[in-house]
């Protein structure tokens, strides 16, 4: 453990040292983060597969209450070997993808954030002391911040940091007041020790602290309403931090809601699971819909971000809900699958972000209405986002189907177990997540079809060519990953769930697997069962004895030509094709009531006058996000009303000034007394 | 015999597919008055096509040459993971609701790039046009899935088919509203009307066709083919699952052509009902679809409020 954040300290100020040299920094940053992320990737998996967790307490701090406690258990284990996963990919990608930032700005100083951003997530995930974990927290979130605004040339990119490190920070602010409160009731900074002492603390704080830990951590994942940084923030970064960014740093904040919520402050009233339920059936809905408004290929992704998260909510809300109602053993359903979804969605979200950045690099621009044909430029790169494409819209055989499955049985024992109202919910989420799906696979056919598939529609990519070896192999090898999890899903299921299974509330369950049977994975003894081998088996079987049928045995004597599409009798030149907001457009026509499209039309004339002569017609297609304009507007203008109330006490007028004081005084003297 | 029954179970959706396109074309002809083409016309066409010469859009990639294929298969592996004429065969591995649903999935998936990738404008708005009425349909699929699922206490779709009907006369309003719910999602998926015209080459109107325009050969012939067994399908889950009667539940040669018998009259059924709809009502727009995908949705809801 100290290893592993030795090298990447060792990583981070060694990249700062090297800062002269463009060659030796990347090298020397991209050395260490390997070998740090392949250190914790065998460390966590050990940990996971032998069962026994390690401690390391250094209380030499001379500070009153903080102490560097760290400690690995199952749980933290699972998110250092996700975080280890995608560093590994991500760095060899960027070793590759950092050389065109060469000579425009300082690498050293990339490489230096790049590891202290990883050193504090890992911190983040093995702290146990309430300070300790603020401090490394703000580490994590500062450096981020730096490398959201690392790309500092482009106005915008600084924008979206600003408003990053603003919502981290309100964030952070409602996480203070959560442990403070925690602090109060249980005397103790200390996670076990609040663990132990939870049952002192009364109802009442312990739904604020559910409020407060909820909006703060809720932030850093990008819940919905409190997602607003994330889709400027995501596409701003580097696309190899936006890999992290987006597949292990928001997990941080699903890692600390499990540790508070199913750890530390159990037994947990009914209606929190039933709120993290809704709050995850909104964020997934609302995520793909905004997804699909997008053009921009790094902003759709981050917010298909913002809708996997809430699918992950949707697994550990159940969970929440059957522990409230001592059903344990449906518990670590729910909890197994949002654990598991977790894992898949840092693979594929990752690989997605990183083919994008392959394509960025090529063509120079986000705007996917730029893009068109690459898959005849880029083969590689298509098939990696192929793949990424597949495994997050749950198309078997990949791995996000088995995870989307889990949740879906979870929510299923839901609707036949519980009372009525919270039946109602259930079936609320159910058919949330079960829109989400059919909106990402249209969303999806979306980026895939407008950005490889048709004709070029920009000079930028009718030149585009494949990326550098580095950068292919970074996707390659998480390309890998989706299948692999998918094929052995029954295997890592096994191994999630008895990460679940360690969590003090679940003690009492039954050591023996219940979700895995040795092809496949099947719940409730029977209600239901897949297998990916068997799938993938017959897929494959059925698929080549197509091809030999219909290509060799019915006829072998056709002639295939190549000749233009057919065209009515014009030319068909790129503009003729459908584009990504005319693909969307239907579905944003028919949600318009949540996605609130507008439509401005500007026609320019060569006799401004008499309007007889056009010269060009502009149409502007909009959706407005209405978190800006029904949550966060008013809620700023009544900050600054009040700010405009509060202003008025200060007259500048120094006796004034010496009666607040007084007044302050005999207020503290009532309170001593 | 259970490789017969195997076999059988692998190739009855394929092998008998076309033969209910061609019974829809059949009613609807003589409800027109005219005699109609043969019911075993879709065979010829198959084989026209299957030995015809190809032409590719210069502008394809690997995409649109693969897809076929792929769509193909995926009906193929689906007709053979859904309970057909014999409700003994426990799938235990593909046989999943969900499974099923997104299996489909991939076919859909791989019709909509292929439709993309000719880059000519009817193709990429075929697409969009499909991908927006299959995101919206799949709500309803899934909860009529749902509905029957909990009232059976399993996923497993051969485990519902297995089920006795009489049992659950107490959710005979449940079913009825959820088999009202799947007949709108089959309607929608399988580009029947009021959602889709299968026989028009009209542009405002396609969606289906639009999207395998480009298609000639036997790359067409695979296409027009897994449609006749997407429809196929969805006719056998309607009939298996509302109506579980009549499935073999064991070996013996009378039940299995007790099955086989009852899978074809169910399938008739429903063309003959799909036909009787296409010659009734006019095709919607396009933008009053997703009304009607809602109520499939909302019928479904009810009915799982209903389950107690």
């Amino acid at each position: 453990m100290i290893v592993l954040i030795s090298l990447f300290i060792i990583g981070s100020f060694g990249s700062l040292m090297l800062q002269n040299n463009d060659e030796y920094s990347n090298a020397w940053t991209t050395f260490f983060a390997i070998a740090g992320s392949l250190w914790g990737l065998i460390f966590s998996g050990l940990t996971i597969i032998s069962g026994s967790g390690s401690a390391f307490v250094a209380k030499s701090s001379s500070l009153p209450f903080l102490s560097f406690s760290v400690s690995i258990d199952y749980l933290s284990a699972f998110f250092i070997f996700t975080c280890s996963l995608i560093t590994l990919f991500s760095s060899l990608y960027g070793w590759g993808y950092v050389k065109h930032y060469y000579k425009k700005y300082n690498i050293g100083v990339l490489g230096f954030f790049y590891h202290l951003f990883i050193a504090g997530m890992f911190l983040v995930i093995m702290a146990t002391n309430s300070i300790f974990f603020i401090i490394v927290w703000e580490i994590m979130s500062i450096a981020s911040y730096f490398l959201v605004v690392y790309d500092h040339n482009d106005e915008e990119n600084v924008k979206a940091g600003f408003l990053y490190l603003i919502m981290t920070h309100i964030g952070t602010a409602f996480i203070i007041s959560a442990f403070l409160l925690m602090y109060s009731y249980t005397g103790s900074f200390d996670f076990a020790a609040i663990k132990s002492g939870a049952g002192a603390i009364p109802l009442v704080a312990k739904n604020l602290i559910f409020l407060f830990a909820f909006i703060g951590f809720g932030t850093k994942a990008g819940l919905i309403p409190f997602h607003i940084w994330l889709p400027a923030a995501h596409p701003a970064a580097p696309s190899h931090v936006s890999s992290i960014l987006s597949s292990v740093m928001i997990k941080t904040g699903i890692y600390m809601f499990i540790r508070i919520f199913l750890d530390m402050i159990q037994p947990a009233p009914l209606w929190w699971g039933l709120f993290i339920l809704v709050m995850g059936s909104i964020s997934s809905v609302l995520g793909v819909l905004f997804a699909l408004t997008e053009h921009d290929i790094k902003k759709l992704l981050a917010y298909h971000s913002i809708e996997n998260i809430g699918i992950i909510l949707l697994g550990l809300g159940s969970a929440l809900t059957f522990t409230s109602l001592n059903l344990p053993i449906f518990a670590v359903i729910g909890l197994t699958a949002s654990l598991f979804h977790t894992l898949n969605h840092a693979t594929f979200k990752s690989l997605l972000f990183l083919s994008a950045g392959s394509v960025i690099n090529a063509t120079h621009t986000r705007n996917m209405e730029e893009y068109g044909g690459l898959m005849k430029h880029m083969p590689y790169t298509a098939f990696f986002f192929l793949i990424g494409s597949m495994a997050i819209s749950a198309l078997p055989p990949f791995n996000g189907f088995f995870s989307e499955w889990l949740t879906f049985q979870a929510l299923f024992n839901g609707i036949q177990l519980m009372g009525f109202y919270p039946k109602w919910i259930f079936i609320f989420s159910t058919g949330s997540l079960a829109f989400t799906g059919g909106l990402a696979l249209a969303c999806f056919v979306k980026a895939f079809g407008a950005t490889f598939l048709a004709r070029p529609r920009s000079s930028h990519a009718e030149h585009a060519k494949e990326s550098s070896a580095s950068l292919l192999i970074g996707m390659g090898g998480l390309a890998l990953v989706p299948l692999l999890i998918g094929i052995f899903s029954g295997n890592v299921v096994y191994l999630l769930e008895n990460v679940s299974k360690s969590l003090a509330v679940f003690k009492q369950t039954s050591k023996m697997s219940f979700l895995t049977t040795p092809l496949g994975l099947s719940v409730n003894s029977g209600f239901a069962s897949v297998s990916d081998p068997a799938f993938i088996l017959f897929l494959l079987i059925t698929v080549c004895m197509v091809v030999v049928i219909s290509r060799y045995l019915i006829n072998r004597s056709q002639k295939e030509t190549v000749a233009r599409t057919w065209d009515c009798g014009t030319d068909l030149t790129p503009r003729m094709e459908i584009t990504a907001t005319g693909f969307a457009r239907s579905i944003v026509m028919i949600f318009k009531g949540i996605l609130k499209p507008s439509i401005q039309r500007d026609i320019s004339y060569h006799d401004s006058e008499s309007r007889y002569l056009p010269i060009g017609k502009t149409i502007t297609l909009k959706t407005h996000d209405m978190h800006h304009t029904h949550f966060y507007q008013p809620l700023y203008d009544i900050m600054t009303a009040l700010a405009y109330k509060i202003k008025k006490i200060q007259s500048g007028n120094t006796n004034a000034y010496i009666l607040y004081i007084f007044i302050a005084l005999i207020i503290a003297l009532f309170f001593i007394l | 015999m259970n490789i017969v029954i195997i076999v059988l179970q692998l190739i009855l959706v394929p092998l008998v597919s076309p033969l209910f396109i061609g019974l829809i074309k059949k009613v609807k002809a003589l409800l027109q008055n005219r005699q109609g083409s043969s019911l075993i016309q879709p065979y010829l066409d198959l084989w026209k096509l299957f030995h015809k010469d190809e032409i590719i859009s210069k502008d394809a990639s690997v995409i649109f040459r693969i897809a076929p294929y792929i769509v193909f298969s995926v009906t193929i592996v689906v007709g053979a993971s859904i309970p057909l004429f014999a409700s003994f065969i426990k799938n235990g591995l593909t046989g999943d609701m969900l499974m099923v649903v997104y299996t489909l999935a991939i076919g859909t998936f791989f019709l909509s790039l292929a439709g993309f990738d000719i880059g000519g404008a009817f193709g990429g708005f075929g697409s969009s046009r499909e991908m927006t009425v299959s995101a919206l349909a799949e709500g309803g699929l899934i909860f009529s899935f749902i509905t029957v699922a909990l009232i059976n206490h399993s996923s497993n779709l051969f485990t519902i088919a297995a089920s006795n009907p009489f049992t659950h006369s107490h959710y005979f309003l449940s079913l009825t509203l959820a088999l009202g719910g799947f007949f709108i999602v089959l309607l929608a998926e399988t580009a029947r009307y009021p959602f889709d015209n299968p026989a028009t080459h009209l542009e405002l109107t396609m969606i289906h066709e639009a999207m395998i325009l480009e298609y000639s050969g036997k790359r067409l012939a695979l296409m027009e083919w897994a449609a006749a067994n997407k429809l196929l399908i969805f006719c056998a889950l309607l009939g298996n699952l509302f109506f579980p009667f009549g499935l073999a539940a064991n070996t013996s040669i009378t039940s299995l052509i007790i099955g086989i018998i009852s899978f074809m009259v169910k399938g008739g059924i429903v063309c003959v009902v799909i036909a009787l709809i296409e010659s009734s009502i006019a095709k919607s727009r396009f933008f009053r679809l997703p009304d009607l995908l809602m109520v499939s949705f909302i019928l479904n809801v009810i009915a799982i409020g209903l389950i107690f």
